[in-house]
Order: C-alpha cells, then structure tokens, then sequence
C-alpha cells in the first residue's frame, strides 16, 4: 500500500507538471479551431515560445531576479502571438490551405529559432537558466493526509496557472458575447455575417490568442524540464497538444482532462523504471500512448461531426 | 408618393458579367412588394446589396427619402432592413435564442445575459403570433419553425421593412398559407414587406405591386390586381410562355420498377422510408410529389443502391436490386440523374469529356486490361454534346464552368445514352431557367415515348402536374395516394403532401373535392 | 495573362519572394546576403563532388514528394509521409543487414520492404478514413510519431541495445562505383534513378489507367465516384497504401543508398515535411515534383556549404524553404496580384 502512495506522490505531481504546458497549448488549439481555423502549427509556435522564454530568461535573470521565469513566460507569449500572425494572414486573408500554412509555421519556428541561437550562442543550444519557474507548498491544503503530498505539495506556479486559464477559457467560450460570437464564425461563417459580426476580425483574434497560449506552453515547458533551448526541446509536444484538443472535443476542460491524462502517460514513461510493477514494460509504449489513444479514440467514441462546421474553410463575403 | 426604401438605377458587377443594370425599386410603406425574375436573375445580387452584403457600382439607395450608403449588414439593421434568408441564416448547434441576439448580445457582468434576452424574444413572438420556443436548439426544431426565427431576428432589431428571400421554397401549402398570415399581421403593425420570388401564384395571392427583373436588367413595375400570370410570366422570360408542356396521351405496358413495403434509415438510424410502395411501368412518367425531407432522397438513394434498405424488396425488371451495388443496379437498366447534381451528378474539376465518362468508363472500348482509352473517351464525349446540345467550349473544358443547365443536359445525355429501361430524374429542374427547363421536359417526355418508364422528383406542384402521367404523393415516408393529373387540383395535392388522406379531406370538406372512381389506383 | 502561365508564375514567384525574405532575414541578422547565397550556389553546384552529392540529396525529395503528391491527387492529405519513410528506411536497413542472398533478390527484396513497411504505415490512416472517416490528417501525424518511437525501439533490440543498426550487405547496396567515380567520389547511388522510374509510375497510374481515374475521382468528389458505382473505400486505402509505398522507397534511398543503416534518431528527418512543399511547388504533378525536389534537395545540400563559406548558420536553409511553402500555400494573393498586373497591361 505505502509503495503504491509513494509511487503515487511521484507520479501525480509530475504528471500535472507535464500536462500543464499541453493544457495551455490545447486551449489555444481550441481558441483557433473553434472559430474555424485549423491550426497544426501550435508545434511551431510552442517551439517560439520555448526558445524566447530561455533566451530572455538569460539575458534579463539579473535584471527580474525571481519574476524572471514569469516575464519570460509574457515575452514567450508576445511573440508567438505575433508569430501566429503569419498563420492568420495566411489563411484568412490569402485563403491559404491551413494544414499547409501549419506546416510551414512548424517548419520555420523550429529554423528561426535555431538560426537565432547559433547566432547568438554560436552554438546549438542555449546556456542553461538559473531561474526556474517556482514551486509552492500550499498552506493548510498540502496538510490535507494522502491529497496534500499528492496535489499541493511543490506545485510548480504554471500548473496551478494552466487549470486557472482552462476555467478562463471556459467562461469565456460559453458565457461571453466573444465567446457566442466565436462558435457562430467556426460554425456558419455567413450567418455570423448577417448579423454585423466581423467574420475575419474574430478568427485573427482567436489564431492570436491561440499564438500566445502556445507560447506559454513551449516557455514552461522549457523552463520546467529542459532549461535550455535545443533542436529537440519541443518534440511533438505541440502535437500532442492537438491531440488533447481533439480527445477533449474542443472543450476547454475537455481538453484540460485530455493533457492532464497525456501528461500521465509522459510521467509514466519517465519514470516507469523506478516502478516496482512497471519496469518490465518498455517504455516505448509508453511514449506510444499518447498518439496511440488519439488513433483510437477518433476511431472510436468521439465519432465523426465534432469538429466545427466551417473549419478549414476561409470566408469569402458573398459567396454561398 | 412615401417611399421607405427606394433603390435606383442599381448596377452590380462582378467582373466584366452585369448582375444588376439599371435597376430601379420602390417600396411603398405598408405594402408587400413583390421581386420577380428566373432563377439567375439578379433578384439576391439586389436584395445583398440593399443589405450590405455587397457594394454597388452605381446607382443610389434612399431610405424614407435620405440618401444612404449600406456598407455592410450592421448599416442596413441599423436602417431597418431585415432579411429572411432562403438558406437560412441560423447556427444548428445554438438555441434560439442565442442566434437571434447573435452580434447584439446583451450582458450582465460581462456575461451574456440570456434569461432577460430569452424574455424578450418569446414577447415579441407572442405580438405577432410566431410560437417559437426561445430555449429549443435550431437543429431540433422544423424548417418552418427556423424561418419564423428567422423573422424573429430581424423583429428584434427593430426591422420596419422585411425582406423575404424565396421563402416558400421548403414549405407545405398549408405551411405557405401561415406564412402569408404571418405577412400580413406583419403590415398590420406598420412593417412593409419585399418578397422574392419566381412563383405567379404566390405573387398573384399576397403581393400589392411587383417588380420585374430580367437577365440582370429592370424591366419595370405593375400593380398586381391589374396584371395578371400571363403578363408577368411574359415580362420574367422574355417572350410567350407555354405554360402546358406538350405531350401526347401515355401508353403505359409492363411493370418496369416496383417497390415493396419499402423501409429505409437515414444515418442515425431514423426510418425515413416507411413501408412505402410504388410501381412505374414501361411509357409512363410517374411524378413523386412531395414536400423535401418526406422521404424521397432516401428513397432515391435506396433504389439506385447507394443506401442501405432496411427491409422490403426493389424489384427492376424482372430482377431484385435490393441492397445490390450501384453499378449492379445501374447495368440492370437504371439511369439516374440525381438531385444535387454538382453533389453527386457531376465531378466538376473533370472535364467534360471525362464527366461524360464517368457511368461507363470500365467498360470497353473506354477502357481495357486497367487501361484508359482516352480517344474513345473524348469521341463519346463530343457525340454526347452535339446530341444532347452542350454549349460548351469543348470536351476538355471543366464541368465546372458551364452553366447549371449545360451541366444538367450533359448528364441527362449520358445517363439516357445508356438506354436504360428505367430513368430517375429527380429534381431535374431545379434553378434552371425556362428554356433549359423545357428542354428537359421534352427530353423526359421523349424516353416516356420511347417505351422507358420515368420517375420524376420534385418539388414544385406545376413541375409534376405539368409533366406526370400519374402522380404518387409521398408523406413521411410513405405514398399517401396515387392520382391523375387531370383528376387532381394543386389544393387536393397540397393536403395530400401535408399527410391528409381523404377520408379526411372529405370529412373536413377544405375545398378539395374528390371526384368518384379514382382510388383504385396504388 | 493565361491560366498556364500564372500556374507556373505563381510557384517561380514564390520561390524569388522566399530568397529575398531570406537575405532580408541574413541582412537584419547582420550577415551579408551575397556572400551566404553565393556560398549557397557553390554548395550545390561547386564543384562535381558537390554535384554529386546534391543529386543524392536529391531522390529521398521525389520520392516524398511523389508520396504528398500521389495522395493530394487523391484527395487526401498525407502528412505521415515523415513516419512512413522512417519505417522504410528501418525496414530496408533491417533486410540488408539481417539475410545474405544474390544481389538480383537482396537488392530488390530490401527496396520491396521498404515500400511495403511505408505502405503498411499509408494503410492505417487510409483504412480508418475508409471505414471510420476519421480524417487522415491527424491519423497520420500521430503515426509519425508511433514511428519516431517504434523504430528507435526496434534499433535497440536489432542492435542489442545500441543505437544503430550494422551495416547492410553489399548485395542490398545501391551504392555504385561508377556514379561515385564521375563525381569525385561522392555517395551518389542508384536511387535516382528508382526515384525517376517512380516518377513514371505516378504518372502512368493516374493518366493511363483505370485505377487513375478512379482515385481522381475519388479525390475530386467521393459522392459522385459512388454513384458512378466506384468503390470509394477501396480507393481511398489503395491511394494511401500507394503513397506509403513512395514514402517507404524514399527511406531505402537512406537505408541502401546513402548511410548504409539506420541510428536511433532524437527527432524527424524533416525530409518528409518537405516532401509537402516540393509537392506543393510541383502542383502535385510527377514532373512538377523533380523540379520541387531538384530545387529543395539541392538548397538542402549546398546549405552545408554556408557556415563554412560564409559563416552563416545552416538554418537559414530552412527559413527560406518554410518561407517558400508559406508563399506557395498563399497562391491566391499571387494569383490575384498577377491578374491585376495583367488586367493593367490589357488596359495599356
């Protein structure tokens, strides 16, 4: 019983950490989606914002002293905001095939930020950081037997931010005018139109708040686990966070519930050798699940007509 | 003279193509205002324009007298223009309610404020008698109930003049007849009305004036009680209208297809066909009239093999197709020009040529051995336009660019080709303009002289007593009654379409009187 | 301005916006553009081992593009083709390192392998769109993930637990003397010509046989192709097997060609993301694709040359590839700038 809790105090907090930069990045995934625009390049864009986020970590560590993690993570989300641009231009305003302009967004974040490393560092990588993102201990819950080592005991600051931005989103996607006005674009352009709503405007804004929730995704998780910038510090992360989406049927706790259970099969990989029941499984299933999962459940339970309607498709005032 | 709205000189360009040139339009307060012309007119290019969704070229609009510039939809609500859409302008997945404070939200606390909004619309629902439920989702509720949202939403941005875009079209009559009650309600609170059409009837019925608009170009405006079908019918087209097609007496033989106790599901499992029974034979046109979603793409669907039948039999010829595959049913003597053609009937990046193949291109000599025979291909192609007169520029040029009814000639062509014992033709008309819908007619009447037995789907009431031998109403899956053309009126059929048999026409005595000995028929 | 010449103006258009955003972006950078593209040029075309060379980078590009391509003709959109050519190039490493037979079996026997092991990877996501509709795109870029591990997996076990596999046979090498010899002793092998023999077929398959007009059916409109009585499903798998299978032969091209095995790798080759832009470019034409590929693969190889030359970083490469697939994806506003220019030059 003690092993299974010990193992358990390992692997929940390390699952929520790990879930935490797939939550912000699949609520932009849905910001985007939502109002009708596909958008694979949240690779791309986690990519940006892990590499701004250490690089200004850097630079500015002495300047910020402990705010540094969190400035950084702001600066991460400013300019893969702006990046996303490139993406909402394409395919809202030059009609561009989405998953193509996805495609090149993934392409050329990865090749900036490396260009811009070698430039800077004259090497592949980063320095490491010194200033991490922080853990709390939350008084009087962390006391609580069994839940409190599991859940609010060295909470690192972004997860306890990642569930709050999920309920934002939430409040926003079903209780705001914004929110209304989004579902219609993604779901019937026109009639969206008909009724004085700025069709385009709104899908610049949700492709560029999907832009800045990635790029808080890729800052913590760079700041988080790899503390340097590389080629593979964002592998398949932004992926895996379009798959939560998708599991998660485009809901914003849909999604949370989605990356908080990726973030588990990750934590499980990881540290499954130190299990006692789990070292025999090669941790190449575990890696696997993920992807695997979301094979199976778009096969399966989630069925076909989930996504919005008019999703991948620009909108030409006028045409029916 | 107080004009509301008044639309002058109006051109629209798209490209070097005039969709509207010189048109002029006034409305009067306090009348319902009839647009009239053939489908591909220009009638919605103006109605967008006056609401915003396109810019004019040139021309003015007034409203009540000032000069104004509608630049997009939020200007024209602001104006109060409202427009009930023939596509109806509604998201499926939100409520009623939601749609129609849609871009005005009001709030509370930043929150939408959905209790008072819902409030509201079911006040102004209730004022002019529309019954809409303000909490129902868009896709739970019928087709006649979503256009009364749609009125709703321009009544709640304060609309004074309501344009109605075709609205007609997926209506029963007696769903029609609501409407026209609900039109004038609407003029009783001191609203005017613009309505779009292409039906004499519906205009001759409700309209006070009307405005005829032809090829992109105003041909000008009469006072409906001092007109009368033929006139208008002569200023929509052009020239004299037969409104009679042409046709000899049948001579019906054989039994060619016949159905039995038919059952068919849709995708979720719904029965839409519902033991349903028909029988066409040889030198007969039978014409399936019936409101759209009673059942008949389903039934269409079913008999060509293209849907699953749940159970009852489908026997062509002397051979059962039930749930055979396609091109099993197809080689047994079917030909099926289907009701979406850009859907289903044509591959519009094809070329022609390749188009004209597509029922027979794994067939020799167009293909052998896995391999294409392209010259075979393009000399079919280029038999099948000089025959069945495609204007186009050539079997190489895209499907996509001729004109609907180009498109429609070149699959009757191939699917009659063929020589199939049997022809579905289903909604064979459908936005075509006048001459290429009698040219169909004739062709359709042709295969019925030629021996092949035809089943004709559609719509329109005057399409199938116009070129129907026998008519087959269809009602929620079934066949409600089997009549003859000479024997019917349009009232007879419109209940019969609403799911009335006559028992009940009889006993409610609605205005339709049955004539003796014509029961008989199934 | 004609149809045919704005289709070939729009990829050339392209291609100029995304060198000049390039030596904008070296500029800025502070590096100097002229000398990072006449690196660039001597990279690829310097001398012949350089030739060579980028002829060799050359054929894994057809062949993935050939595999987008083939697939967009066909309506679908296959972004696997990344985890498709890691199992071919697995699959070609392994059964040439793992059997010893003549060279006319083993030389075919590997390259057949690899292009089952791409197709098998192609038939998932085409059966599940087939059966399940269940849209190919996201399919087949969790597929290439499930590759990424797997076949890192499988070097481990194949190479008892180190991180490459042995050396293949010569009798599966497509390595050659000959070709080696005339270019200075560069790696060039035999794979381009397999990749243009692919070519051929592409082309054969959809403009002669009957099988091409029923997957550009298919592509074009699955409902009309049903009622036609075509079997969409079976089209739908066969298209997506087949385009696995040029994916597939692309990893032979690594496998057999170039590195002779196979090392566990940290992250995607990236060759079959680029095949998306050489297809694009190509306007999913199999001609189209030698020209995309030609192009990509030797920017690709003659980037080696930049940090040496010019002190510039490889990357830069990169940036204009992605730019060039960005501006490619945007046709439409090139298309509608081109019509204008037109339409004024008519009114001249």
């Amino acid at each position: 019983m003690s092993t299974i809790l010990g193992v358990l105090y390992i692997i929940v907090p390390l699952s929520i950490a790990y879930a935490a930069p797939l939550i912000f990045t699949a609520i932009g995934g849905v910001f985007s989606e939502r109002s009708g625009v596909i958008n694979i390049g949240l690779e791309g864009l986690m990519v940006m914002g892990a590499f701004v986020g250490i690089v200004f970590n850097l630079f500015f560590a002495d300047t910020f002293g402990a705010w540094t993690p969190w400035i950084s993570i702001l600066a991460a989300m400013l300019v893969s905001a702006i990046f996303s641009l490139m993406h909402a231009v394409a395919s809202i305003t030059f009609r561009a095939d989405q998953v193509v302009s996805g495609v090149a967004i993934n392409l050329l974040g990865i090749a900036i930020a490396l260009f811009s490393v070698k430039m800077i560092f004259g090497k592949g990588q980063t320095d490491f950081i010194q200033k991490k993102i922080p853990r709390f201990n939350i008084p009087y819950l962390e006391d609580i037997p069994v839940l409190g080592p599991m859940f609010f005991k060295t909470v690192y600051g972004s997860s306890i931010l990642a569930i709050a931005v999920a309920i934002l989103a939430w409040f926003v996607i079903f209780k705001t005018p914004f929110g209304l006005r989004l579902r219609s674009v993604g779901e019937h352009p026109m009639a969206a139109d008909t009724m004085g709503i700025k069709v385009n405007r709104i899908r610049y804004l949700a492709v560029v708040i999907s832009g800045g929730l990635a790029g808080i995704g890729g800052a913590v998780y760079a700041q988080t686990f790899t503390n340097d910038f590389g080629h593979a510090t964002i592998n398949g992360q932004g992926f895996m966070a379009l798959a939560a989406m998708i599991f998660g049927k485009w809901h914003p706790i849909g999604a949370m519930g989605a990356a908080l259970f990726f973030g588990f099969a990750q934590a499980l990989a990881i540290s499954s050798s130190g299990i006692p029941f789990m070292e025999n499984v090669p941790s190449v299933f575990l890696y696997i699940l993920p992807y695997a999962l979301t094979i199976i459940a778009l096969a399966g339970f989630i069925g076909k007509a989930n996504g919005p309607k008019a999703i991948g498709d620009p909108y030409i005032k006028g045409s029916r | 003279m107080d004009y509301v709205i008044e639309m002058l000189n109006i051109q629209k360009k798209f490209g070097t193509f005039y969709a509207n040139n010189n048109i002029t339009l006034q409305l009067k307060k306090g009348e319902i205002h009839a647009l009239l012309g053939e489908n591909g007119a220009g009638k919605s290019t103006l109605m967008n324009v006056l609401f915003g969704l396109y810019q004019p070229d040139g021309g003015e609009i007034k409203v009540n007298g000032k000069s104004v510039n509608i630049t997009d939809p939020n200007v024209a609500n602001n104006l109060g223009i409202g427009m009930v859409h023939q596509h109806f302008m509604l998201v499926e997945n939100l409520t009623v309610t939601e749609n129609i404070i849609l871009g005005s939200e009001p709030t509370k606390m930043g929150m939408i404020n959905i209790k008072d909004s819902a409030k509201e619309v079911a006040e102004i629902s209730k004022l002019y008698g529309l019954n809409v439920d303000p909490y129902a989702k868009i896709e739970d509720i019928s087709v006649g109930m979503q256009q009364r949202v749609e009125i709703l939403k321009t009544l709640y941005r304060g609309a004074e003049i309501l344009i109605f875009d075709e609205p007609t079209a997926s209506l029963t009559p007696q769903e029609i007849d609501e409407l026209i009650r609900i039109m004038h309600r609407l003029i009783e609170e001191g609203k005017s009305i613009i309505l779009i059409t292409h039906k004499l009837q519906e205009i001759m019925s409700v309209s006070d004036r009307v405005t005829v608009i032809r090829k992109g170009e105003g041909i000008g405006t009469v006072t409906t009680a001092e007109s009368n079908p033929e006139e208008l019918a002569t200023l929509m087209v052009g020239r004299q209208v037969t409104f009679k097609t042409e046709k000899g007496p049948s001579h019906p033989t054989e039994e060619i297809l016949k159905i039995q106790d038919l059952v068919v599901t849709d995708y979720r499992g719904i029965e839409k066909v519902k033991k349903l029974n028909l029988s066409v034979r040889r030198g007969e046109i039978v014409g399936l009239a019936g409101i759209d979603g009673n059942g008949q793409s389903e039934l269409i669907e079913a008999i060509t093999g293209l849907r699953k039948v749940k159970s009852g039999e489908i026997i062509l010829g002397d051979k059962d197709v039930t749930n055979k595959k396609p091109r099993q049913i197809t080689e047994t003597g079917l030909g099926h020009i289907p009701q979406d053609r850009h859907k289903h009937g044509l591959i519009l990046d094809f070329s022609v040529g390749y188009n004209a193949a597509l029922q027979s291109y794994y067939q020799k000599p167009y293909s052998s051995n896995g391999l294409m025979n392209y010259k075979e291909v393009t000399k079919h192609a280029n038999k099948l336009i000089e025959d069945f007169d495609v204007r186009t520029q050539g079997e190489h040029e895209l499907a996509r660019a001729l004109s609907g009814g180009n498109q429609q000639k070149l699959i009757i062509g191939r699917e009659v080709d063929r020589n199939p014992d049997l022809l579905i033709a289903a909604l064979p008309t459908r936005g075509l303009d006048v001459g290429a819908i009698e040219f169909i007619h004739k062709r359709l009447i042709e295969q019925r002289d030629q021996g092949k037995a035809v089943l004709l789907i559609s719509f329109e009431l005057d399409e199938v007593m116009n070129v129907s031998d026998q008519i087959a109403v269809i009602y929620d899956g079934a066949i409600v009654d089997t009549v003859i053309p000479a024997e019917t009126t349009e009232q007879e059929l419109g209940l019969f379409m609403a799911g009335h048999n006559k028992n009940e026409i009889v006993e409610g005595s609605e205005g339709a009187v049955l004539k003796e000995g014509e029961d008989d028929h199934v | 301005m004609s149809n045919r010449l704005i289709n070939i103006l729009v990829p050339v258009i392209s291609i100029i916006l995304g060198l000049l955003v390039g030596a904008v972006v070296m500029l800025v950078s502070g590096y100097d553009p002229v000398a990072g593209y006449i690196a660039l040029w001597n990279g690829i075309f310097g001398d012949t081992y350089a030739i060579g060379e980028t002829i060799r980078q050359i054929s894994p590009y057809i062949l993935a593009g050939l595999a987008v391509a083939f697939a967009f003709r066909t309506g679908l959109f296959n972004i696997g083709v990344e985890g498709q050519l890691i199992v071919g190039w697995f699959a070609a490493a392994y059964v040439g390192m793992a059997v010893e037979l003549p060279k006319i079996i083993h030389l075919p026997l590997a390259l057949l392998a690899a292009a089952a092991a791409g197709a098998l990877w192609g038939l998932i996501p085409g059966l599940l769109k087939a059966t399940l509709k269940v849209h190919e795109v996201i399919v087949t870029i969790m597929m290439n993930y499930i590759a990424l591990h797997l076949v890192n997996a499988l070097i481990k076990v194949v190479a008892k637990g180190g991180f490459k596999t042995d050396k293949i046979h010569d009798t599966a090498s497509l390595r050659s003397d000959f070709l080696s010899e005339i270019t200075d002793f560069s790696t060039l092998h035999y794979g381009i010509f397999i990749a243009l023999f692919m070519v051929f077929i592409m082309w054969f398959i959809l403009e002669r046989m009957k099988l091409g007009y029923e997957l550009k059916s298919v592509g074009f409109n699955e409902n009309a192709a049903q009622y036609a009585g075509m079997n969409v499903k079976k089209n739908i798998i066969m298209a997506m097997v087949i385009s696995g299978a040029f994916a597939g032969l692309g990893g032979a091209m690594e496998a057999l060609g170039t590195f002779g095995n196979m090392s566990s790798r940290g992250g995607f080759t990236g060759i079959g993301f680029d095949g998306i832009a050489v297809a694009l470019l190509g306007a999913n034409t199999p001609l189209g694709v030698v020209f995309g590929a030609t192009l990509f693969g030797s920017l690709k190889y003659g980037a080696n040359n930049m940090p040496n030359a010019a002190n510039i970083p490889i990357e830069i490469v990169s940036i204009v590839i992605a730019l060039i697939i960005f501006f490619v994806a945007s046709g439409y506003i090139i298309r509608v700038g081109l019509q204008r220019l037109g339409k004024k030059k008519e009114a001249k």
